[in-house]
């Protein structure tokens, strides 16, 4: 789509206006029907345009589409940089990297993003963790976990992996043994198939263009104590 | 005890369920802010995520068994006549009851499946708010039809459609329609949570926001006497703002879920609105105590009315607005700012409407010819839960602001810095803060208890002078 979304709000904001004085014309705006038709214009105004934008955001977002990334995009380097243009980070591709020393095709890579899926469901994530910033708060935000650095630094040693994959596989696995904090991640009981799915999926999940949530991440400059 | 209409016998029903429901919320969020302070509680036995979810999904079900309470409650008031289908309401409301009970106990008996279509049938959806697996979702829909259809029908037959009934048909029609939008599986998770908030956010910030407006407006009319025509002015004004603010202010959900960049626009500028129709709640509620100068038959009611409008005004208003700017959001999104929002916003606007409800039943039934309803106990679960769920809220507010600045500004947003936000003190104390505001308000739900089972039953006492 083509408008701004400040000509949106205008359109919107006018229509509602033309059309509640048109039908309300030689009324009192003290009298209850007056408010009555300007309720049923507003409503039904917003509510059009409510569906034009969701028809536009469905074909922007659909996989594979730009903003939402192809399937295959787990075969592929992601990482995450200021866009100097717009002042936002953004996922970009950086060459080739399979998952678990595998080059899936699209149709595997649909399977195994659906199995991601049907698994982070299934388990309840979205009620200690967020995803895309949604969810409870007792767990770390998921959006970008595909790229957070703790995977190299402390949870590769840790668990005695090769590779980021592998070490997410086995703390899905096993949450419990490989702790971090007191808080732990209880173990739910996740298969080896179920526990690929799920780093699959956020490897896929990462490359998703969020407009840049969260902003900087991997760099901090918080001081642990 | 005076007459009761079949309707109101549902509705009483309906509103015995929503307060054992509303002690079962409370109970579990204890339970959760405990986990928060001491992570080893139940761990292996009912984790976070499972009594979070009882603590939010029994919310959700008794504010919205309390509604439909207040809709059978007030219906034969503004149709002059008995509720259609008395005995479906009944079966509706048998079926809802026991439809939950299997749920809960699948909740905390069997928790999580495999990753497969089958959990999400019988076990979980695992999709916050609605985990309500898909046969609930269908008995949910299928109850909330039969529910419109006796409103509807009682309300055409009678022959007669008030501008209260006309915005809550609607509204009804509105409400049901949406859960639909939740009812299906996709990989894409951002057409999942573009779905997904059609239903929370159109729901909690549109519809349940009309839905309080009609029956705040009839409580108004009961507890102060305030003319229909006044209270139906304002209704559609309300609605008029609602629905032309909350509608595109959905917007703000589509920040950063993957959504093109115009709603970060949109969003920003609706949802920057959406604190006036709540401003005007506040005129109009003042305005008609006012008028009437706080002369009233039900006090508790009274003050349950003055704290819905307030309370939605500041929780729904004043701390949604705090974040609801993308410039903000961008690092307040997913933190205990939301929670902060969330409580105060639900117990302002919905907790208060149940409430006032309550006591406009409490009185037709055991004091309907007076005198005035009141007591020494609804004043101490009033002051009570107004206290502690100020100290929730700030204790909350607290913690958000630091993880904010902490973990997303100064940090880099990864597992390291969430951990490092939430281990440092400005976030850590107000948990405790929050856990002992959290005790207190239990025990102000036992005031409240204490209070609706003894108000009005005993005849005031006279003093004789002697002679």
């Amino acid at each position: 789509m083509d408008f701004s979304w400040l000509e949106i709000v205008v359109a919107s904001l006018l229509l509602t206006l033309v059309g509640g004085t048109i039908l309300t014309r030689g009324r009192s705006w003290l009298d209850p029907v007056f408010w009555k038709r300007f309720a049923i214009v507003g409503s039904l105004v917003m509510f059009t345009f409510l569906w034009i934008l969701t028809f536009d955001t469905m074909r922007q977002t659909a996989i594979g589409k730009g903003r939402i990334p192809d399937p295959t995009v787990i075969n592929k380097k992601i990482g995450y940089q200021l866009d100097a243009e717009t002042g936002r980070y953004r996922p970009v591709i950086l060459g080739d990297e399979p998952l678990f020393e595998k080059v899936y095709t699209r149709e595997e890579a649909m399977r195994l993003l659906t199995k991601g899926k049907l698994t982070i469901q299934s388990r309840n994530c979205m009620d200690c963790h967020t995803l895309l910033g949604n969810g409870a708060y007792y767990a770390p935000d998921l959006t970008k976990a595909w790229l957070d650095p703790k995977w190299e630094k402390i949870m590769i040693p840790m668990t005695g992996a090769k590779t980021k994959e592998e070490a997410m596989v086995r703390f899905l696995m096993n949450p419990d043994k490989f702790a971090t904090w007191t808080r732990r991640m209880p173990n739910l009981h996740l298969t080896e198939e179920e526990a690929k799915a799920v780093v699959a999926y956020l490897k896929w999940m990462s490359a998703i263009d969020t407009n840049g949530f969260p902003d900087h991440f991997g760099e901090s400059k918080l001081v642990e104590f | 005890m005076s007459k009761l209409y079949e309707s109101q016998k549902i509705a009483l029903l309906y509103f015995s369920v929503a307060i054992v429901l509303f002690g079962a919320q409370l109970v579990f969020g204890l339970v959760a802010a405990y986990q928060y302070i001491n992570p080893s509680f139940l761990y292996e036995v009912l984790p976070f995520s499972i009594t979070r979810m009882l603590h939010i999904n029994a919310m959700v079900v008794w504010l919205l068994m309390g509604f439909i309470g207040g809709i059978y409650w007030l219906l034969p008031y503004e149709t002059g006549r008995d509720v259609v289908g008395a005995k479906l309401g009944k079966l509706a409301w048998f079926l809802l009851t026991a439809a939950v009970g299997v749920v809960v106990l699948v909740y905390i008996f069997k928790q999580i499946g495999q990753g497969d279509f089958f959990t999400l049938w019988f076990i979980t959806e695992g999709r916050e708010y609605i985990e309500a697996p898909r046969w609930a979702d269908i008995g949910i829909v299928a109850v909330m039809l039969i529910i419109y259809f006796n409103v509807a029908a009682t309300v055409f037959k009678s022959g007669r459609i008030t501008g209260l009934m006309g915005v809550l048909l609607i509204d009804l029609l509105a409400l049901a329609g949406l859960y639909v939008a939740g009812m299906f599986f996709t990989p894409n998770i951002t057409h999942d949570q573009f779905w997904w908030w059609w239903v929370v956010h159109l729901w909690v910030e549109a519809t349940w926001e009309v839905l309080v407006g009609v029956l705040m407006g009839w409580a108004l009319m009961h507890v102060l006497g305030t003319p229909r025509r006044i209270i139906e002015g304002w209704l559609y004004l309300e609605v008029l703002l609602v629905f032309g603010t909350g509608i595109l202010g959905l917007g703000h959900h589509y920040y950063w879920i993957g959504t093109p960049e115009y709603w970060l626009g949109i969003g920003g500028f609706f949802s920057s609105l959406e604190p006036i129709p709540l401003v005007a709640m506040i005129v109009h509620a003042v305005y008609d105590a006012g008028v009437h100068k706080l002369q009233t038959v039900n006090r508790p009611a009274l003050f349950w009315i003055f704290l819905q409008a307030f309370g939605n005004f500041f929780g729904a208003g004043v701390w949604g607005f705090m974040h609801t700017l993308p410039q903000i959001n961008l690092y307040s999104h997913g933190t205990q700012m939301a929670a902060s929002h969330g409580h105060l916003a639900f117990f302002g606007a919905y907790v208060a409407t149940n409430i006032v409800f309550v006591y406009i039943i409490l009185q037709h039934v055991r004091a309907p010819e007076g005198p005035i309803l009141d007591s020494r106990a609804w004043r101490v679960a009033y002051i009570g839960m107004i206290l502690s769920m100020v100290g929730m809220v700030g204790a909350l507010l607290v913690a958000g602001f630091a993880q904010t600045f902490l973990e997303r500004a100064v940090g880099g947003a990864t597992w390291q810095d969430y951990i490092t936000a939430q281990m440092h003190p400005w976030v850590s104390v107000p948990y405790l803060w929050r856990f002992g505001f959290g005790i207190l308000f239990f025990l102000s739900y036992l005031v409240f208890l204490y209070d609706i089972a003894t108000i009005g039953r005993r005849a005031p006492s006279v003093e004789v002078k002697p002679a």
